[in-house]
């Protein structure tokens, strides 16, 4: 099992560890209710070094990776960053990724941990233009730093303005380190994803810096259990839960990233544009009741007793105090307002499709 | 990890306190801190009896669902209704004011298969 950098700050501050995707990850410090609401209210600070890091580089960067991922990466300038997948031949999902324009001949791509290795073999697979491919994953620590107050806490230690828009990112030194300062995020707040590389030394003086800063503003670590039900707020999805190889973007409600009219032909296009052209055969919907229901990953959806879809992300939503979840639902059943009833050990439990995100920002 | 003497517990990271014929029945500390925040605690309606290994309800975390099972046979005299409007006082104190059910025990015997404090600090590692 690794560690990330700052495996011996989270012992230390007590953090329940979980063995997550090969990795010994702080799952809670306090509490993931009390966590999560540090974060909506003010700040907080999450360790994902586990995620994957893939620099693409040289002249045939940009073809590579127009051809492996789905959106469209010729909208992408230098320092904008783009939320994108990769799939398979059939559509399925390979995984959800970023995409960062370093340079022209520099692209980083950034993947979830559980499937980092899977991902690096699909591209070396696919590499049919001959990119440089580098799995730096093992060098970088990553920390999202994410809350109403994160710029103010990392303007205060970073050399550079921080006022960058929504998807953007920067090169800057903050606590005298080199690193990516990322304005993106997995939990609908205001915050940023900081890249750097080193050892442990240097990943606990950034930790410290971050919260000498953010004393004022009783800044939080926040483990990966808030992590989900910050994001499941917003209805971002999870691989291996609300997507995977079996699921195609465009029932996943990634339409938005699927550019089925770019020029270029990238992995699944025919397939996808076909898929589109049928009519999709379920949604992904967002599912809401006033009802006391604590719906999970895998319980069933029915209506009028028949099964028509599955939830794939549930939670209590802690901001709303109320249950929240994400499912696969047939799509003449799947419209907004439609009610489906979570099946809960043999109680069906009246609920209602809504809008995303469940809560409002 | 608090694990009071004075209570028997289950494999099932339940205690009871045995007073007499009257057994009082929570989850451990350890099984609070495993679920994280409570955010339910679901007692099967017009729960009369419990029987041991049997579920008599659940108990709903933020990132997770528990059953509760009996740890031995018995007639149920109360349930906390506190839990119904604060069911986070099974995290802050699971071996008082969180605790779950209260029971008329049937048979005695059957308590010795309970396992003492040293017993199930050792099964929990």
């Amino acid at each position: 099992m690794k560690k990330t950098t700052l495996f011996d700050v989270h012992q230390k501050l007590g953090a329940k560890i979980v063995d997550f995707a090969g990795y010994q990850m702080p799952v809670q410090y306090s509490s993931i209710i009390a966590e999560h609401k540090a974060v909506r209210n003010s700040v907080g600070v999450f360790d994902v070094s586990h995620m994957g890091e893939v620099f693409v580089r040289g002249e045939k960067a940009f073809d590579f990776v127009q051809y492996i991922t789905i959106n469209d990466v010729s909208k992408l300038t230098v320092g904008k960053v783009q939320y994108s997948a990769m799939c398979y031949p059939d559509g399925g999902i390979v995984d959800d990724l970023l995409v960062y324009k370093i340079s022209d001949e520099e692209y980083l791509l950034v993947v979830n941990a559980s499937n980092k290795d899977k991902d690096f073999n699909w591209m070396k697979e696919n590499n049919i233009f001959g990119a440089q491919l580098n799995d730096e994953s093992d060098e970088y620590s990553l920390l999202a730093v994410q809350g109403p107050n994160s710029q103010k806490v990392i303007q205060k230690i970073c050399d550079s303005e921080i006022t960058m828009e929504y998807y953007n990112f920067i090169k800057a030194k903050c606590a005298g380190v080199d690193m990516i300062v990322s304005r993106t995020g997995y939990t609908g707040e205001l915050g940023y994803e900081l890249y750097f590389k080193g050892n442990e030394t240097d990943a606990e003086k950034i930790w410290n810096a971050l919260f000498d800063a953010g004393k004022e503003f009783d800044i939080q670590p926040v483990g990966l259990g808030a992590r989900d039900s910050l994001r499941l707020e917003m209805g971002y999805c999870l691989y291996g839960n609300d997507i995977d190889q079996n699921t195609n973007p465009l029932e996943a409600g990634l339409g938005w990233i699927t550019k089925l009219k770019k020029e270029e032909n990238f992995i699944a296009k025919d397939v996808l544009i076909k898929v589109k052209e049928e009519g999709l055969k379920r949604k992904l919907v967002p599912i809401t009741t006033e009802e006391k229901a604590f719906p999970r990953h895998g319980y069933d959806l029915t209506v009028n007793g028949q099964v028509v879809g599955q939830v794939t992300s549930g939670t209590v939503s802690p901001i709303l105090e109320k249950p929240i979840a994400m499912g696969y639902v047939k799509t003449e059943f799947a419209k907004e307002n439609d009610t489906v009833n979570f099946f809960i050990r043999g109680k069906e439990i009246p609920a209602t499709i809504v809008k995303l995100p469940f809560v409002k920002k | 990890m608090n694990i009071p003497e004075a209570l028997k517990y289950t494999s099932d990271h339940e205690w009871i306190k045995i007073d007499g014929n009257v057994g009082i029945i929570g989850i451990t500390d350890y099984a609070q801190g495993e679920l994280g925040d409570v955010v339910f605690v679901d007692i099967v309606s017009d729960l009369a009896e419990i029987s041991k290994g049997e579920s008599f309800g659940t108990i709903e975390a933020v990132k997770t669902v528990s059953d509760l099972f009996g740890p031995c046979n018995g007639k149920v005299i109360e349930i906390n209704s506190k839990l119904e409007d604060e069911p986070q006082l099974v995290n802050s104190d699971p071996y008082g004011e969180g605790w779950l059910i209260k029971i008329e025990i049937a048979d005695q015997n059957e308590l010795n298969e309970l396992l003492d404090a040293e017993a199930y600090k050792n099964s929990i590692g």
